[in-house]
């Protein structure tokens, strides 16, 4: 379960966030819509640890212990997990090498064993098989030359393989042709479970169509302004963002 | 007229000390060594007010000069290589150069592969071999204080000869090594003159141990012949103390694939000199380089590029990672004559500090005297990219672990440029990566 209560952010002396509310129990999907600028992705890089921004009040919960003092890694070890809305290349660093680094990296943390390499092997090919993503890709240096939707079915990949408690999906959809969502969708609803929850952060109600959420939030200016269930993505898809922003100007 | 006496340093009143004792047992023409040393004596040993050693004063690393090693025992030769043999993975033929010596029991000499002729330097100096008359082919390394003082004192080496058309099977492993309990000087010389339409593999790897102050001194001349593929692949791993000099030089032909990588670790205090030559036209010439820098470590970088010949592309890439105190130099200077027109020349320093206390100085340098070339240069210096750190922490890699894989990813790239897909002997270059990498976290 993420608590965020009252969280008050800036960089460089703008506001970002401005006393964000949020509770996402454990199971849940919530999706966070918003018009561009209301703070989405910047929420997304403060859960995960992005160091640029001043954390000026507030607390973010994980299971009740407040992860705002941990570095990204720790978060990651506890069970965060953001899909990049623009995943980073990396030339030379071959992906397989990176995913058992990640991995074992966590499982050392948490005082696990680190996977044989058969054992690790099995894993990756059994969740790249489900995405559709061929062999020869693995081989390759992480998202070098890949295409935008190769790149969000890496992210997913990795959340398969890393099996966190608390996913962020940071505009997953952006980018997607119709298949690739499909197939990112399908790999997420792959992974939802009674412990494992989401934060589905997008502009459209389309990848809502794929990913169903338990619950809908709307952010507008650095907080969250109205909550509501599945039906509610609709309704913003009819009447878009204005009433928001001209609520939040008056 | 006025006396004008030069005042010399205690290493260079040593140096000449040791020329006058040991001149007349070093094998070879005398007056060549004279010569040499004459040249030496006129510049003496280079401070920063030298333009080419400006960031590299060897004047003030060499407060004391080192006498010559002496030959080794065969007992005392294995214990000098018995740490790790960086390309023993590469199935190549090895030739071990141990205290300024070929130690013909450590080598094989009488083994290496079919087209391959192999005579050591002193025998070649004792005899006037006529393929010395290939030494000194790039006449500016002629004027270079470290070239100089390794042609007055080279005691011993290999030349190596490629028959014409001969594609040699494995590659050559020239392993130097240094061993004392005080810090001894070498002075060592390979000849690679590789003919018509050959391709051959050189592998160079010197090593020491920490806690001596070595002074090795190495020059290694390439002549590339025509249409010939030469591979030359260098680890510089001596000792934490050690003072190294080393110099190449490659003499291209026409149609040649030259590729030059070297990969400094551990010393102290090096400076890597490159002569490069394009004599003839077509020719494609890589030199390339990684060095990890950390405490008080001094590594320079100096290349000398020349195209004489019109149609030649050459490639420059060199990547430094700075730690702690570290002070890097990169100097290039690609020079392009009036003969050399559609010259293809890209030369790229880059530099990664990971502290606030390293120093890299960067001096990228185009000479163009021909009116239809593509020249290039850049040079770039900074931190570690915090997206990228960003993005491996949050897969769960401790900084320092994020840290290690960007470095490897960085000083991959002149590595992959050089090797393609050879995976052993990528592999022999990460592992000195990762080992640097291992010490540090």
């Amino acid at each position: 379960m993420l608590e965020i209560k009252n969280l008050v952010a800036e960089i460089e002396g703008k506001r970002i966030l401005d006393g964000l509310n949020l509770t996402v129990n454990n199971g849940e999907v919530a999706a966070i819509m918003g018009p561009n600028g209301s703070g989405k992705s910047t929420l997304s890089y403060i859960v995960a640890g992005k160091e640029d921004y001043d954390i000026l009040d507030g607390e973010v919960l994980l299971d009740g212990e407040n992860i705002l003092e941990m570095d990204p890694a720790e978060r990651a070890v506890k069970g965060i997990f953001l899909a990049f809305q623009y995943p980073l290349e990396i030339p030379g660093v071959a992906t397989m090498t990176f995913l058992k680094a990640a991995l074992n990296s966590q499982r050392k943390a948490r005082g696990e064993v680190a996977l044989t390499t058969p054992d690790f092997i099995k894993r990756v090919n059994e969740a790249a098989t489900k995405l559709e993503i061929p062999k020869e890709m693995l081989r390759r240096a992480l998202n070098v030359g890949f295409s935008g939707g190769e790149k969000k079915r890496m992210e997913i990949l990795q959340m398969a393989l890393l099996q966190p408690s608390f996913c962020i999906l940071d505009e997953t959809d952006s980018g997607l042709d119709i298949d690739a969502l499909r197939i990112v969708a399908d790999g997420v609803n792959a992974l939802r479970s009674p412990d494992r929850s989401f934060l589905v952060i997008t502009h459209y109600q389309r990848l809502l169509e794929h990913i169903v959420p338990d619950t809908v939030h709307v952010m507008a200016n650095g907080k969250v302004v109205k909550s509501g269930g599945k039906d509610l993505a609709v309704e913003l898809e009819a009447s878009g963002y204005a009433d928001y922003k001209a609520q939040e100007a008056a | 007229m006025a006396d004008i006496k030069i005042m010399k340093t205690p290493a260079e009143t040593t140096i000449a000390e040791l020329f006058s004792a040991s001149k007349a047992a070093l094998p070879g023409d005398a007056s060549a060594r004279e010569a040499a040393f004459a040249r030496f004596t006129k510049a003496g040993l280079p401070h920063r007010r030298v333009e080419e050693w400006k960031y590299t004063d060897l004047r003030a690393a060499m407060r004391e000069a080192a006498p010559l090693a002496p030959q080794l025992s065969d007992r005392a030769v294995e214990k000098a290589l018995s740490g790790n043999d960086f390309f023993a993975e590469a199935n190549a033929a090895k030739i071990a150069i141990v205290n300024g010596h070929v130690s013909e029991g450590a080598s094989e000499l009488g083994a290496l592969p079919d087209g391959v002729n192999v005579v050591t330097l002193s025998q070649a100096l004792a005899e006037n071999h006529p393929l010395l008359a290939s030494l000194g082919a790039i006449k500016g390394a002629k004027s270079n204080v470290a070239y100089a003082l390794n042609a007055a004192f080279m005691t011993d080496g290999v030349v190596l000869h490629v028959s014409p058309g001969v594609e040699v099977s494995r590659p050559i492993h020239l392993r130097f090594a240094v061993d004392g309990e005080s810090a001894l000087a070498t002075a060592t010389r390979v000849l690679l003159v590789v003919e018509e339409g050959a391709s051959v593999t050189l592998l160079e790897s010197h090593e020491s141990a920490d806690g001596v102050g070595h002074q090795p001194n190495n020059v290694v001349e390439i002549i590339a012949g025509d249409k010939s593929r030469v591979r030359h692949l260098r680890i510089d791993r001596h000792g934490r103390e050690a003072l190294a000099l080393s110099t190449l030089t490659a003499h291209l032909g026409a149609h040649v694939a030259f590729d030059s990588l070297n990969l400094v670790a551990r010393p102290g205090f090096t400076r890597h000199q490159v002569y490069m030559t394009f004599a003839g036209e077509h020719t494609v010439g890589g030199v390339r380089g990684a060095t990890m820098l950390n405490g008080s470590q001094h590594a320079d970088t100096t290349l000398f590029v020349d195209h004489i010949a019109p149609h030649c592309e050459s490639r420059e890439l060199y990547k430094t990672v700075l730690d702690g105190e570290a002070v890097g130099v990169f100097q290039g200077k690609i020079a392009v004559a009036q003969t050399a027109q559609k010259t293809d020349g890209k030369m790229m320093s880059s530099a990664v500090m990971l502290s606030e206390g390293g120093t890299m100085n960067n001096k990228p340098e185009l000479e163009i005297f021909a009116d239809d070339v593509l020249c290039a240069h850049g040079a770039t210096c900074g931190a570690l990219d915090d997206d990228l750190l960003f993005y491996l922490m949050a897969r769960g890699l401790p900084r320092k672990e994020a840290e290690a894989l960007l470095v490897e990813s960085f000083l991959g790239e002149p590595i992959e440029e050089a090797l393609g897909d050879d995976e052993t002997l990528h592999g022999a270059f990460m592992a000195v990566i990762q080992d640097w990498l291992a010490a540090r976290s």
